[in-house]
């Protein structure tokens, strides 16, 4: 009966030192990109004083005599959050691409097409053009509220909102029919869109503003930032990871992963809504950066395969990396969009690997 | 089972699609099933008379408008997700395998209802893939990857996926599709000896009739979603009855060991007027 068994065992999780190799060199990567991304800028910090600070005041270990207090600050205060907010950013919209991805077995998911996106973008446009139109509310716009900003705040209800809307409209008896998840978010962003475009149009003075938040950029993270949008979207990575198996189901399909005993409906939904948790917490504070949360997932499932046991936190590790390398790249270009950069490194490398691998390991279209 | 209830209890169901401007085109009418235990029953008709319907009121998937249906004594609506799969696999017609995963891992999916780990397999999990890989003939396949397999090949790795779910009843669709004359026999062969050794129930939706012959006990014939015999398969597969459902004549053949062909008149009958309506177009 067991001739055939070769000598490694059938039935093996991912293997242990591809896995560590994988999450370990991206763990390493990302340090890396920190590190130098702190240590850049108009006033240039050597990486073992960036380290320094670091393990400073982040663990306790060492002591920062020696260096200059202005140091500390710029490490402290003025890059690192940015730094963090870039890789929380990255971590968080490659996490939520991979889910889309799966969920909607569509290659051309990403984390904002299902509405996202378009709701979060009206929030922020409103949140922006709105007391410059009613000057009464100016008075209330600069006030942080629940400790965010207008802006950040109608962002994030936006792309939930908008999310929950098109659930809402989708939704047949028990049933989410992917197709028409999809089209019912095209049609809601598209009505979305010609809003925002409608406010852009009649806001005068904001316009730059609103531009520049459509753009995405990570300048304006603080750590206050941080300390609400990092909770989000760790909760929503452990829920989603918690169900890697259904996320390899889904990729038979509907019906056969029902027949696998995936209450199919009822898993989609819980994750299309942490998916969405994890994007607008991380829109809200960067408005909306293109291209990682599309490119990544596809780049690792090149690259370490289907199983989202690996594929999940890789791509979460990498995304980090990825939108650090980018804002510092943006930053040294002189302030241009980060999603610019993201698109014009990832693009291309992404083509180069597209036709160097033969099997594209990506979902099949349902 | 111990209480005497029949695996499955389909009782006077009506199970319709919409159609086109809102109108429910019926496909089973009516329709009522009870198999016991143990049993092998194939199910056999033209196309479009609602075979694959039936499969999948049973499997849970599409609920009938009226009628109930009770797998193991209790009712189907009452059923967990996870606990029906524990006891009830399917293999369906078409299932297009997804690029990127190793045989062996599509084979472990099978075990997704019996998972207790978190995050791996349990030796019981890898013991079950094991022998459905086995039993499904698919060994050899278990390093390769989906889109490396041939028709039949991917055949043997949707049944090794069904067989891992450990299942006590087995709903099959198709299973000889893209299988060779040798792989036909070697699957039914093998549900066969899995009846006998894990008293498995096993439906199995077949096209073949001399396959249904050679190894089904229990033949129902359905047209236009009733079913117009169920018996052995000589009640059932008379040539008069045959030639009623399909529209084709047949003569029977028996060879010198006694076992009893069909063979039918093709080409014959063309412009023929059929007995039947049905137009054996695909639906």
């Amino acid at each position: 009966m067991r001739a055939t068994v070769a000598s490694r065992p059938i039935v093996r999780g991912p293997a242990l030192g591809r896995s560590a190799l994988v999450l370990g060199g991206g763990a390493v990567v990302l340090a890396m990109a920190v590190i130098a991304a702190i240590g850049t800028g108009s006033v240039a910090i050597a990486p073992d004083d960036v380290v320094r600070v670091l393990a400073h005041r982040l663990l306790g270990i060492g002591s920062t005599t020696g260096l200059a207090a202005s140091t500390e600050t710029i490490v402290v205060d003025l890059r690192l959050p940015r730094v963090l907010g870039a890789a929380l950013v990255g971590a968080g919209l490659a996490s939520a691409g991979t889910v889309f991805q799966a969920v909607l077995r569509n290659p051309m998911a990403d984390p904002y097409i299902i509405g996202t996106a378009a709701g979060a973008s009206l929030g922020a446009t409103i949140g922006i053009a709105l007391p410059l139109l009613l000057p009464a509310l100016a008075i209330g716009a600069g006030t942080a509220w629940l400790g965010l900003g207008l802006v950040q705040a109608l962002a994030f209800a936006g792309g939930i909102g908008t999310v929950l809307l098109v659930i809402a409209i989708a939704r047949n008896g028990g049933h989410l029919p992917s197709v028409t998840l999809l089209l019912t978010g095209y049609a809601v962003s598209s009505l979305l869109a010609a809003c925002v475009a409608l406010l852009m149009i009649s806001s005068g003075r904001a316009l730059a503003a609103i531009f520049a938040w459509l753009m995405g950029s990570l300048a304006s993270v603080g750590w206050l930032d941080l300390a609400i949008a990092a909770p989000v979207v760790t909760a929503a990575f452990i829920g989603l990871y918690a169900r890697w198996r259904s996320l390899n189901l889904l990729a038979l399909g509907d019906m056969p992963s029902a027949h696998l005993g995936l209450d199919v409906g009822r898993e989609k939904l819980r994750l299309t809504l942490l998916a969405t948790l994890a994007t607008s917490a991380v829109v809200a504070i960067s408005g909306t950066i293109g291209f990682v949360g599309l490119v990544v997932p596809h780049l690792l499932r090149l690259v370490v395969g289907p199983d989202h046991r690996l594929l999940l936190p890789a791509s979460a590790v990498a995304g980090a990396a990825l939108l650090v390398l980018a804002d510092l790249g943006a930053r040294l270009a002189g302030g241009i969009p980060v999603g610019v950069v993201t698109a014009f490194v990832g693009a291309p490398f992404f083509l180069w690997l597209l036709r160097r691998t033969r099997r594209v390991a990506a979902p099949l279209a349902p | 089972m111990s209480n005497g209830a029949p695996v499955v209890d389909v009782d006077r169901i009506r199970v319709s699609y919409a159609g086109v401007g809102g109108d429910r085109r019926a496909v089973l009418r009516d329709l009522s099933l009870r198999v016991a235990s143990g049993e092998l029953l194939a199910l056999l008709g033209p196309n479009g008379s609602g075979k694959t319907t039936l499969l999948r009121a049973i499997a849970g998937t599409l609920p009938p408008d009226a009628g109930s249906i009770r797998l193991f004594g209790r009712d189907l609506g009452s059923w967990e997700r996870p606990a029906l799969a524990r006891r009830v696999a399917v293999l369906p017609q078409s299932l297009v395998l997804p690029d990127g995963f190793r045989v062996a891992e599509l084979v472990e999916m099978g075990r997704a209802p019996h998972a207790t780990r978190w995050f791996g397999a349990s030796g019981e999990d890898a013991a079950a893939v094991e022998r459905a890989l086995v039993d499904a003939d698919a060994v050899d396949l278990a390093e390769r990857h989906a889109d490396e397999l041939s028709g039949g090949e991917r055949q043997r790795v949707l049944v090794a996926m069904a067989l891992a779910q450990e299942p006590e009843l087995l709903l099959l669709d198709e299973p000889t599709l893209h299988l060779d004359v040798a792989h036909q026999a070697t699957l039914l062969g093998t549900v066969g000896r899995l009846r006998q050794r894990r008293g498995l129930t096993v439906i199995a939706v077949l096209h073949d009739l001399n396959l249904a012959v050679a190894h089904a006990p229990r033949i129902a014939l359905l047209g236009e979603g009733r079913i117009l015999a169920d018996g052995t398969a000589d009640a059932v597969l008379r040539p008069d009855l045959v030639r009623e459902v399909f529209g084709v004549a047949v003569d029977e053949a028996v060879t010198a060991d006694g076992r009893r062909f069909l063979v039918p008149h093709i080409g014959v009958e063309r412009g023929i007027e059929r007995s039947v309506p049905g137009d054996g177009i695909e639906r």
